[in-house]
């Protein structure tokens, strides 16, 4: 038995498909089919949860992904817990294990429940005003305390275990929502020859088909022509169809997120599938067929578990077999309820008043009633109602007055009439437009290219909308190119009428009263916090939702935003569109991050770079530094050394015989054509139509303001072809500034550029023993001082492949850089290494690599500038061809404030105690014991302890820094103030002759 | 041990393979390549040196007629720029050497590196990471795009209905491949 509210031959569920699962550790029989909702309906369970703020009991409210109520966290294990699920949404699987939310110790024993008490000290707006004084408590006390009471659910503790997927997709026709209009609008679409996407959030097709059991579609019951129908689509060619997807988001230029659910209801998932889909689709067009939502009636305490839309009542009956109480009670405003009560009587429940709060329901409803004997009060309404964890009673009374009856009931099925949804066409920044005749919102004009198909478009008949849909699904085909047109013809009767119905307070919820007649079910908000709301000074509806919250639960208002208008329209005594109606935002429903983010999780979050040579820095021991996306071998530590150790080995070896460097991940760019020169005359400050081939030349590039942008070595290959070489970081940024600069302002050179960082490994060969170590590997090349001098460069061969062999030095040594095709790089690495070890050389890492620089002062862009720093600032003015007419930046740097004096300058700093190391950052003053704030005179750019200079060495930007020369200034830190000696900007070595080796 | 005048190739990807029912991912042999950049004048030129006519049309590949030449291809990158590659390794930027007219041909053979992805899903596990409408319709066989796949840059060519090239910068391979590797987990066509 799968409960015992299950009605035999109800439904369309197998009885014989039965499965456990529990709820709050106890354990329930289940159908396969059930959501979580009807399972626990069938066994009579109505209380599942607790309200966010006063904690009051809830049941569920409706029977789809409107639910605001029954939220519950599913959990499978410690790291797949998932919070508020929409017990309406999630289907039951064996085993499955449910918990409620927003309560402690229990779900019938909530200590929360004490803020139902205190409610009139929670009205809308309070903690904007409660909180306010002493100021100081709120970051301290309050905020803390709000936090930790707020939200709902729990996030799991533990890493994601399950996977997610993302398809990239396009299609001519992309139709949302799966019910009887989807479907004809997706069957017209496909049947014309378009490629068409449907799809549905539920598990199946149908839409309201699921539980208007009266209607026929083709002759036959209506669901199963949707399900006949959604199998005719899937077999087609051009279309897919997608059941358990919710399209969450409407973006720019027809951009529409979905997402899938894969595994959610399955009891034991295949691992290798993905949890959720995201389906990320471009639609030529956009069929939008999303239904309608009932609207609860608002009236006093209309939240106690087992009060719910008919429509939800209906879906229970007809579709799970499930009867949600078996004295029913029903309240409305229209006609679509009397269905429902109709469908519970001709099952045998007993349905016990019918109160309509009209005083004319439509045409044929009472004599219908009459003849299944039910008692219809019309002219009445429910003004309250009794029960503590599930309704017990309604109090009914007539609507101009009179003595109130008390119905003993055990459910409360209410429907105040439907709400087009209108979600997804707000979203495609599409305007609603009021229709005064029905008051309701209704897609107005259009900014996208979609079009909205019945019941969200207001087209309540069902035949029409049929048609609507139908001929939207064959305009759409033929507007993207599809030629043929078939007649798609889908036919239908025994359809109600859903139009009508009201907004706003019902009888006995006025403005009059104080009742609890809740309108925002998930965020607490009643009628009269509307009210207050208004009377605070918000006049507009979007003052209104943020005082009252109101709509901005994770339903986003799907059952609250017409009669928070209402009410609010009827307090400023001003019609509904004059008030306006709040943007409706993405999400529709909640999305798990899991579906955002899909594959870029762990190693793909983002890519790792790694060089040719970089496994074998593993293997002996690199520690590795990220630098952009790229991991550099920072140092080599060897048993026992620290980083310290390490670099200072690293330092002295390099010094006293060599090192090995990969710095494969320098930014390289092939510059070729017969302008080649005269294009790096116009990007550099330096000149270069005078550089001999097999020359190289360090270069400083600026932006158009005069700043510096990047720097680097550039070889002449020949008299029409360049090898650039740029900062690790700045190769990207470098091509485009180039390639820009090439195609807006001098697209009549003739020269092309082409990156070419990763063509070539480079390992730099430094130091006294360079050459030595290097020559017995190289073909074709004289590497003798005279042949090749410093900056020189060469084409050979190395260890019998190409190489592009650069003479240049970045630690003052005398050195190579050896390029060779990537792929051979490990190799040659590794022929070179084995020359060098013998001699006692080292590897060595960008530590190191920092610390020799900074001994010759040579700077690091981004690091000893920062974008506000000119070559004269850095001391480069040597830097600049005086001689050239034009270059990029050459304006920017004569700029009033740019050859200003007193600007800061880039100087060496010696710590008087030459032990200590200052901090790369740390400000520098003249007058140690100037208050605070003192006058920051710059700040220091680089800093190391040099194991070769036997002191620490610093380089900073200085006001008027190379004027001070001698004197002496202060570091102040937070524990103590540091001497300093402005020096030059080389500590070691300063005439330069080592390079010449 | 380390052959002084022998240096060794290894490609990045080397020894990486990812089979499934419906898709296969294995890196393609190593290839020469060049970047070739040109003006209108040179391409009947640069045309007949490589024995391929360079397209002219947008997202658009030609193959290398003759038989001794088979497998080379040049891809359309953008309006004066191409992708030539021979997985015969031939020295391409020695064939272009000998046109006069004004051109530029870089040599890129190990800065790319090229994945094959091939089978049933193979769309589909490309469309894991790129977003454009890769239909046959709209990509067909031959057709070829400079794009993106997740957060690499990536060029695209369809070689058959069901088999994609992937060329990437060598250093992104690593995150490519694991990337389709990943896409490929999930079986949807």
């Amino acid at each position: 038995m799968s409960g015992a509210n299950r009605i035999a031959g109800a439904g369309r569920l197998t009885p014989a498909r039965s499965l456990r699962f529990s709820f709050d550790g106890e354990l329930y029989t289940g159908l396969e089919g059930d959501t979580l909702a009807s399972a626990l309906l069938a066994n009579g369970v109505h209380l599942m949860g607790r309200s966010f703020k006063y904690h009051r009991p809830r049941g569920v409210l409706g029977a789809g992904s409107e639910e605001p109520n029954a939220l519950m966290s599913i959990e499978r294990d410690r790291s797949r817990r998932q919070p508020n699920v929409r017990a309406t949404v999630q289907e039951v699987f064996e085993g499955m294990s449910a918990v409620s939310q927003n309560r402690w110790p229990s779900l019938a024993f909530d200590v929360g429940a004490v803020n139902n008490v205190l409610s009139p000290l929670f009205a809308a707006g309070f903690y904007y005003k409660t909180f306010m004084w002493p100021k100081r408590a709120w970051e301290k006390l309050y905020e803390p305390v709000i936090r930790g009471t707020a939200g709902l659910g729990v996030a799991p503790d533990e890493s994601d275990t399950d996977h997610y997927s993302n398809r990239y997709t396009h299609c001519d026709v992309l139709v949302l929502g799966g019910g009887v209009c989807g479907l004809s609008a997706a069957l017209a679409a496909a049947q014309s020859g378009a490629s068409v996407m449907l799809c549905d959030e539920q598990a199946q097709f149908g839409g309201a088909l699921a539980f208007e059991t009266g209607i026929r579609v083709h002759n036959e019951d209506g669901f199963a022509w949707a399900a006949q129908t959604a199998q005719k689509l899937s077999a087609m060619d051009n279309v897919r169809i997608l059941n358990r997807t919710t399209a969450f988001g409407y973006y720019a230029q027809n951009f529409v997120g979905l997402v899938e659910r894969v595994t959610d209801h399955l009891a034991d998932p295949d691992p290798a599938l993905p949890r959720e889909r995201l389906w990320q689709v471009r639609a030529k067009k956009v069929i939008i067929a999303t239904g309608a939502i009932e609207r609860p009636m608002v009236f006093a305490n209309n939240d106690r578990p087992g009060i719910m839309l008919s429509s939800a009542a209906r879906t229970y009956l007809n579709h799970y077999g499930v009867a949600v109480g078996t004295k029913v009670g029903v309240y409305t405003a229209n006609d679509s309820a009397y269905e429902a009560a109709f469908d519970l009587k001709r099952q045998g429940v007993a349905v016990e008043t019918i109160v309509d709060t009209r005083d004319a329901p439509g045409e044929g409803l009472l004599s219908t009633a009459a003849d299944l004997g039910l008692e219809v009060l019309t002219g009445q309404s429910v003004t309250d109602t009794k029960g503590a964890r599930r309704v017990s009673a309604m109090v009914v009374r007539p609507n101009g007055g009179g003595a109130a009856r008390t119905i003993p009931v055990d459910a409360l099925i209410m429907s105040a009439g439907w709400t087009p949804s209108v979600h997804m066409f707000s979203q495609s920044r599409g305007k609603v437009a009021f229709d005064a005749s029905t008051q309701r919102f209704l897609p107005g004009d259009y900014v996208q290219d979609c079009v909205s198909v019945g019941a969200c478009n207001g087209t309540d008949d069902m035949p029409a909308a049929i048609e609507e849909a139908l001929a939207a699904g064959s305009n759409a085909a033929r507007a993207t190119g599809s030629k043929r047109s078939p007649k798609t013809k889908v036919s239908c009767e025994g359809a109600g009428n859903w139009s009508g119905g009201m907004s706003g307070a019902a009888a006995g919820a006025g403005p009059d009263t104080t009742v609890k007649a809740f309108i925002d079910f998930q965020n607490d908000v009643t009628a009269k916090d509307i009210r207050l709301a208004v009377r605070e000074g918000m006049h507009s509806i979007e003052h209104v939702k943020r005082f009252t919250t109101n709509g901005m639960a994770s339903d986003q208002g799907k059952t609250s935003n017409m009669h928070g208008l209402a009410i609010a329209a009827e307090a400023l005594d001003r019609e509904m569109p004059q008030v306006g109606l709040t943007t409706f935002r993405a999400p529709y429903t909640p999305v798990t991050f899991g579906s955002i983010v899909n594959h870029a999780r762990g190693k793909l979050f983002d890519p790792t770079r790694r060089t040719p040579m970089h496994y074998w820095e593993e293997e002996h021991g690199a520690v590795f530094e990220d630098v952009g996306q790229w991991k550099r071998a920072w140092y080599y530590p060897r048993v026992g050394e620290d980083m310290h150790a390490a670099v200072n080995r690293e330092c002295r070896t390099v010094r006293e015989v060599a090192g090995l460097f990969d710095a494969s991940t320098l930014g390289k760019i092939e510059v070729v054509g017969p302008d080649a020169a005269r294009f790096l005359d116009l990007i550099y400050t330096n000149g270069w139509t005078k550089l001999k081939p097999g020359r190289c030349k360090y270069g400083i590039m600026l932006r158009e303001d005069g700043f510096i942008y990047d720097d680097g070595v550039v070889a002449r290959l020949a008299e029409d072809r360049f090898h650039v070489t740029t900062t690790t970081g700045g190769a990207p940024r470098v091509l485009n500034h180039m390639e820009d600069y090439l195609q807006t302002e001098f697209p009549d050179l003739d020269v092309w550029l082409t990156s070419t960082s990763e063509q070539w490994a480079v390992i730099a060969v430094q130091g006294p023993k360079a050459r030595e170590i290097i020559a017995p590997l190289v073909e074709d090349i004289d590497l003798s001082g005279e042949a090749m001098p410093h900056m020189s460069a060469r084409e050979g061969k190395i260890c019998g492949v190409p190489t592009r062999l650069f003479r240049v030095s970045f630690t003052g040594e005398a050195g190579f850089e050896i390029n060779v095709p990537a792929d051979h790089g490990r190799a040659v690495w590794e022929a070179v290494w084995a020359q060098a070890e013998p001699l006692g050389a080292c590897a060595y890492g960008t530590e190191a690599m920092h610390v020799l620089r900074a001994e010759k002062g040579f700077i690091i862009v981004g690091q000893d500038t920062d974008g506000t720093v000119t070559p004269d600032d850095a001391g480069l003015n040597w830097a600049i061809a005086k001689s050239k007419p034009d270059f990029v930046g050459i304006r920017g740097m004569k700029r009033p404030d740019l050859v200003a004096e007193g600007r800061k300058q880039l100087v060496g700093l010696k710590t008087r105690n030459p032990m200590t190391v200052l901090e790369e950052g740390a400000q520098i003053v003249a007058d140690p014991n100037e208050a605070v704030p003192m006058t920051m005179l710059g700040h220091v750019t680089s800093s190391y302890w040099s194991e070769n200079c036997g002191c620490s060495i610093a380089m900073a930007l200085v006001a008027n820094g190379r004027a001070r020369r001698g004197e002496t200034l202060y570091v102040p830190m937070p524990d103590r103030t540091i001497e300093v000696e402005v020096t030059g900007t080389v500590f070691f070595d300063e005439e330069g002759e080592r390079v010449n080796g | 041990m380390a052959d002084r005048n022998t240096a060794l190739r290894a490609a990045p990807l080397d020894g990486r393979l990812v089979r499934s029912a419906h898709v296969e991912i294995v890196p393609a042999d190593v290839a020469s390549r060049i970047v070739l950049r040109a003006r209108p004048e040179a391409i009947a030129p640069l045309s007949r040196a490589l024995g391929v006519k360079l397209p002219e049309e947008p997202k658009t590949s030609a193959k290398a007629k003759a038989s001794r030449l088979a497998g080379r291809i040049a891809l359309w990158i953008g309006p004066d720029e191409w992708l030539v590659v021979d997985p015969n390794g031939a020295d391409l930027m020695a064939l272009c050497s000998k046109v006069k007219k004004l051109h530029s041909a870089v040599d890129v053979s190990h800065r790319n590196t090229a994945i094959l992805v091939a089978g049933e899903a193979a769309q589909s596990v490309i469309s894991a990471g790129c977003p454009q409408d890769l239909s046959p319709n709209i990509f067909p066989v031959g057709a070829c795009s400079r794009t993106v796949l997740g957060k690499a840059e990536i060029v695209l060519v369809r070689e058959d209905a069901h088999v994609f090239r992937v060329e990437c910068w060598r250093s992104f391979s690593d995150y490519v491949f694991a990337f389709l590797a990943d896409a490929a987990r999930d079986a949807v066509i």
